[in-house]
């Protein structure tokens, strides 16, 4: 029984490497692009600049508001009509990364609330620029505290790319899809895409354990 | 002390207000190499804001403040208001260490030490950590040169804090309550370190509870009283024979709190019986 899946699922191990490449590289740049974007949220949310805190308050509140598929839809069907087109995997980063921002940005803020004042006051008090301030003495200290949410934060984006499926994306679930519809095995294939995700966020999520092991010591 | 000397630091009409409520008062003081300034007085009359005007962490309201080179004028659009690379140049200058050590956890003893002399003063790195090294012999420290500080004591800590901003070889240092958060026992250690320092005349601010300490190694003590200088003068005279009745108040009061908790040596419960006796 168990031979008879494995020549049925054989002919498409290679489409199920392809699609979790794909998977994978979107996850991968989504999580940059959400990183940037949170971090720098975070930190005009800071700013003295009015204009720059309604800004990312306005994101972060739009963001947190709306469903992902439907921001998916906004930058995919929605920005051609005003001359933005992207391919289905630029708009699919655009869109999760978009999308994870504004829940790294509200991370990192709490993260920022949590480092007491005397760390910023002891670092300037030594002449330390801003930068050198933010960039060697507080972030490194946020990252620590706000690991465990953005390893959620990861895990769930690596999941979100299956929304892209709707958008043309041929990645896991896409595929998945396609090939169900011509062997009419649901039960065994998304098993099989299940199981393949599992993977990946396992190994995200171990890793960011050793990593706290790491800093814990 | 040569008191006809320009002094190191020298401040005018200095102001600070939270809102409305008004700080400091029209500050006035000069403070010459090698001085070692006490600064009492009770919780709120603004003695820990105007030692972090010093160094300008809190930004004054008005007032002009000299010091070396510098010559500030923070009256708000005046024309030598500092610019941020001012305050910092100023600040690598001028070492201060904090009631809660704030040593930075991500860091060992020996990166917290050497951070801003390579980073901010661009010294070579290997003369940063000869220094450190030096510097952490001397506080009998050095096996704890890769340790994280959170595996130090209080007094440890404090100790590190103190040599860390010494390593940036400031002018001036200002001690914001550096013994408040310590367990009694530890005290000693980091006000033996301190009282080295004096002795070796480093010029230096600090804003104690420690009576004892104010009256046997600064040379100067102020008491701050509601935003002003109620009372200054030498040690000495200013803790034995305080002239104003708000100084001797406040004195039996944290000298009697000082006796009940034991924390006092021995040379100035004399001292703290003589005033409680007066009370």
């Amino acid at each position: 029984m168990l031979q008879d899946w494995w020549l049925d699922f054989q002919p498409y191990v290679g489409g199920f490497a392809e699609a979790s490449v794909v998977v994978l590289a979107l996850s991968v740049c989504a999580i940059v692009v959400s990183w940037v974007c949170g971090l720098l949220v975070a930190l005009t949310n800071r700013s003295p600049i009015r204009l720059l805190r309604y800004i990312s308050g306005f994101y972060v509140w739009f963001i947190r508001g709306t469903p992902a598929l439907v921001q998916i839809f906004i930058v995919y069907f929605g920005l051609p009509q005003i001359g933005l087109r992207m391919s289905p995997f630029v708009a699919g980063v655009v869109a999760l990364g978009l999308n994870g921002g504004a829940y790294i940005a509200e991370i990192v803020r709490s993260g920022l609330l949590a480092i007491p004042k005397g760390q910023m006051e002891s670092a300037q008090a030594l002449g330390m620029s801003r930068t050198h301030m933010m960039g060697r003495i507080i972030l490194p200290q946020v990252f620590r505290i706000i690991l465990p949410p953005i390893t959620n934060e990861a895990i769930t984006m690596v999941k979100n790319t299956s929304l892209l499926s709707t958008i043309t994306v041929v990645e896991l679930t896409l595929y998945s899809q396609t090939i169900i519809s011509t062997t009419f095995r649901p039960f065994e294939f998304y098993i099989a895409t299940a199981l393949i995700y599992l993977a990946m966020t396992t190994i995200i999520s171990q890793g960011a354990l050793e990593l706290e092991r790491r800093y814990a010591e | 002390m040569d008191a006809s000397a320009e002094p190191l630091i020298r401040l005018r009409e200095l102001r600070k207000s939270f809102d409305s409520n008004e700080v400091l008062k029209n500050i006035a003081i000069d403070v010459h190499q090698g001085e070692v300034v006490s600064i009492i007085g009770a919780s709120g009359s603004g003695k820990s804001t105007f030692l972090r005007c010093l160094n300008v962490l809190e930004m004054p309201d008005g007032g002009r403040m000299q010091f070396e080179d510098f010559d500030f004028d923070f009256e708000p659009g005046a024309r030598n208001q500092p610019t941020p690379a001012d305050l910092r140049r100023l600040r690598a200058r001028i070492g201060m260490v904090f009631q809660s050590y704030n040593l930075w956890p991500h860091m060992t003893v020996l990166e917290n030490i050497v951070e801003a002399p390579i980073r901010v003063k661009g010294e070579p790195k290997r003369q940063a950590i000869e220094r450190a090294e030096a510097l952490l012999e001397r506080i009998g420290l050095v096996d704890k040169r890769d340790a994280r500080p959170t595996r130090l004591s209080g007094g440890q800590q404090q100790r590190v804090a103190i040599v860390r901003a010494l390593a940036m070889t400031p002018k001036l240092m200002l001690f914001d309550e550096v013994t408040s958060a310590l367990d009694p026992e530890l005290v000693g250690e980091v006000l033996a370190l301190m009282a080295a320092l004096a002795a070796e005349g480093m010029t230096m601010l600090l804003v104690t509870h420690e009576i004892a300490f104010a009256r046997d190694v600064s040379s100067r003590v102020l008491f701050f009283d509601k935003g002003v200088i109620a009372e200054e003068g030498p040690s000495g005279e200013v803790l034995r024979d305080p002239k104003s009745e708000r100084l001797r108040q406040f004195l039996k009061r944290i000298l009697h709190e000082d006796t009940l908790q034991a924390r006092l040596p021995p040379s100035l419960t004399g001292v703290a019986a003589e005033l409680l006796r007066e009370a």
